[in-house]
């Protein structure tokens, strides 16, 4: 019964969650399919498209969140993960149009044509069948990841240095995409798909089942990490995130714990963007860009770091802001917006928008035994805390310099 | 792993053996040569003035140090530890309490002891883990420590002293072959103090001990032998007597 096992009840908060999910997957396509477009109740396809694509990026925080939020991992680099599975995906759908395109080879996608290539390159093969686009999706970031992490977290970069070393491979990859004989349409990226699933991708229903799929996405996505965090190895993720070195004496291999929540991480943001490139129409190596890893940093600061709900609603809050922003006469000004709100979302909201809501109880082990037996030692917090004097090596004293006065009670 | 069997016979019959441990930082030697022999089912006290390399030395059990030159040998000499890291030796049996104490903030004081429980660290298992039956475990250390009616507190909200019991109560959940218990009475009431040498002698009777502390009474106390640190080697070992009537070690450290 290892579903049974794995999948821990979400708390109040998370059914909640959910449940606004379920509705929004529900209600938003019907309103936008059923409702005439004269009627007020009636959803454009824009305004479908819009949201479906801020779920895309909720997921896309929520996966941050899953490894920063509980491991404490900064990764400057998730947005490397998310136009991965974009590419999948977006291979997949290039090689749905068939000979439909400009040059109409049945094969070779137009790019490959202009470029005079012969063939299609080895790794391009298999990408029209769609199961094999969706392993590749899960797959090519998870991979990544994986042995990213292996390197990173088995030599014990932490902190501020894996945060750069995550921003260069991003940076390394959108580099790479850029270039024409890097097999995937260089700066233009890959576009003008046509049908996914035997749909057309421009098509309402399409669009709205696109929708609803990118809600159950993050449903899902989100029962998964709360199942991780809320078992025991979550409990351990939350240890290495608070004290990396004490969770190692009591014999936890961090390294591996790091990178199986990187590695799982990756593949929710892969799945994220294999779902926002048929949304958008488009994938580029921009998506690689540094500046957009950071983004997803700002959403999930903003909506509450380690709440994953909150990371989720981040995403959503700051791109429904930046869409406001952007038709209108301030859209210059959204770069320093976005940083102003960061320093203060820092500074007076710490716990994001969501720690504006009283906190839940701290969940702990259920245990059985029956009232509080009384103890045994007196407690000490009556009297003050003592702090001895500095900490494991806190200061450098030479011995003889500052022996410790033994206490010679008789 | 297994090294050859080519020891002294000390070797084969003694849990912890440290011998010619040299560590340097920048030069300055932590520990100097010091030789250590630990046997099964000893509880051992550890003075020493500050800087001596107390926690140095188990910083080098742990793995957390690699020594320069020497051997640290485990299990009748037949785990070298400075091959292992700190996962794998605590996986070993060797449980550790901070001098500073590190509990997990962010968790419950349950949770703490539970993280610390004996039992399966890969990401495998823990993912599907179920708390058949460590409640029973988890609430009699609880109230071995005194903290059972805390269970649902955040760690992180706990006094300097209660810390101090988590830590130990961590310890026992570790149930380890070897605990290392860095300066356990620092902060604590007299009552405490003794209430606390009560706790480690009855860990004593049946796990082997190293303690390390600057309360002289708390020592005299645990009534076990003694080995007296100075500037990384061993200056004396014996009783509580022989030692605080050792002229070198009242001149270092006792008579300041
Ligand atoms: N990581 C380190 N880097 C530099 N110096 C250190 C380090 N660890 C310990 N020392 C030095 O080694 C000496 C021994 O320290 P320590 O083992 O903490 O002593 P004790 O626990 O006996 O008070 C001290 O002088 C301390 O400053
Ligand atoms: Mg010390």
């Amino acid at each position: 019964m290892i579903t049974r096992r794995f999948l821990e009840a979400p708390d109040r908060r998370g059914w909640i969650f959910l449940a606004l999910l379920a509705a929004a997957a529900i209600i938003v396509p019907a309103l936008n399919l059923f409702v005439p477009s004269t009627s007020p109740l009636h959803v454009s396809t824009t305004t479908v498209a819009l949201w479906g694509k801020y779920l895309c990026f909720a997921l896309l925080a929520l996966s941050l969140d899953l490894a920063w939020g509980y491991c404490g991992i900064l990764s400057l680099g998730h947005g490397a993960f998310f136009a991965l599975g974009g590419y999948a995906m977006g291979m997949y759908l290039m090689r749905q149009i068939g000979p439909r395109g400009v040059y109409a080879h049945p094969v070779l996608p137009d790019f490959m044509m202009f470029l005079n290539w012969k063939e299609l390159p080895w790794y391009w093969y298999g990408f029209n069948h769609f199961p094999y686009a969706a392993v590749m999706i899960l797959a090519v970031p998870g991979i990544l990841a994986f042995v990213f992490g292996w390197f990173a977290f088995r030599s014990r970069v932490t902190g501020v240095y894996l945060s750069i070393i995550t921003q260069a491979l991003t940076f390394a990859l959108m580099l790479g995409f850029f270039r024409n004989d890097f097999g995937f349409g260089g700066n233009n990226g890959l576009t003008d798909f046509k049908d996914i699933l035997g749909f057309n991708v421009q098509s309402t229903g399409t669009r709205a089942a696109l929708f609803s799929i990118s809600a159950l996405a993050l449903g899902l996505g989100y029962l998964v990490a709360q199942a991780v965090v809320r078992s025991k190895a979550g409990k351990v993720l939350i240890a290495v995130r608070d004290a990396e070195s004490r969770t190692r004496f009591l014999g936890y291999r961090v390294e591996h714990y790091k990178t199986f929540v990187f590695t799982l991480s990756a593949c929710m943001a892969g799945v994220a963007g294999a779902l926002y490139v048929p949304q958008v129409g488009i994938i580029n190596p921009s998506e690689f860009a540094p500046a957009n890893s950071i983004e997803v940093v700002i959403w999930v600061a903003v909506g509450g770091r380690g709440t994953l709900i909150g990371a989720a609603l981040g995403a959503i809050l700051v791109n429904y802001a930046k869409t406001q922003f952007t038709i209108g006469m301030l859209a210059p000004y959204w770069l320093f917006a976005l940083g102003a709100l960061f320093v203060l979302v820092t500074l007076f909201l710490p716990r994001g928008v969501l720690g504006l809501l009283p906190r839940p109880e701290p969940t702990g082990v259920p245990c059985s035994t029956s009232g509080p037996p009384a103890p045994k030692l007196r407690s000490a917090a009556g009297s003050p805390p003592v702090q001895p004097g500095g900490g494991e090596h806190a200061s450098v004293s030479r011995p003889g310099a500052a022996a410790a006065q033994p206490v010679l009670a008789k | 792993m297994a090294a050859p069997v080519e020891w002294p016979r000390a070797i084969t019959h003694s849990l912890l053996y440290l011998d010619g441990v040299t560590v340097s930082f920048d030069g300055f030697r932590a520990l100097n040569n010091l030789s250590l022999d630990l046997a099964h089912g000893e509880m051992r006290a550890i003075i020493g003035p500050n800087g001596a390399g107390k926690t140095t030395m188990m910083d080098v059990i742990t793995g957390k140090t690699r020594p320069d030159t020497g051997e640290v040998l485990f299990d009748n000499g037949s785990i070298d530890l400075t091959r292992e890291d700190e996962a794998a030796i605590a996986q070993l049996g060797i449980g550790r309490k901070f001098q500073r104490p590190t509990v997990f903030d962010d968790h419950t004081i349950e949770d703490n002891v539970l993280l610390a429980l004996k039992g399966g660290r890969t990401v495998g298992r823990n993912l599907f883990w179920r708390s058949n039956g460590d409640a029973g475990r988890i609430g009699d250390i609880l109230s071995t420590i005194g903290l059972a009616a805390h269970r649902r507190r955040l760690a992180g909200t706990l006094s300097h002293g209660q810390k101090q019991w988590l830590e130990i109560g961590m310890l026992i959940a570790q149930d380890p072959k070897l605990l290392l218990v860095d300066e356990p009475v620092a902060g604590m009431t007299d009552a405490e103090t003794m209430t606390t040498a009560r706790l480690l002698k009855d860990i004593a009777q049946d796990h082997t001990v190293i303690v390390v502390e600057h309360d002289m009474e708390f020592v005299r106390r645990l009534g076990v032998k003694v080995t007296v640190l100075h500037e990384g080697s061993v200056l004396a070992e014996g009783s509580i007597d022989e030692v605080s009537a050792n002229a070198r070690v009242i001149e270092v450290y006792l008579g300041r």
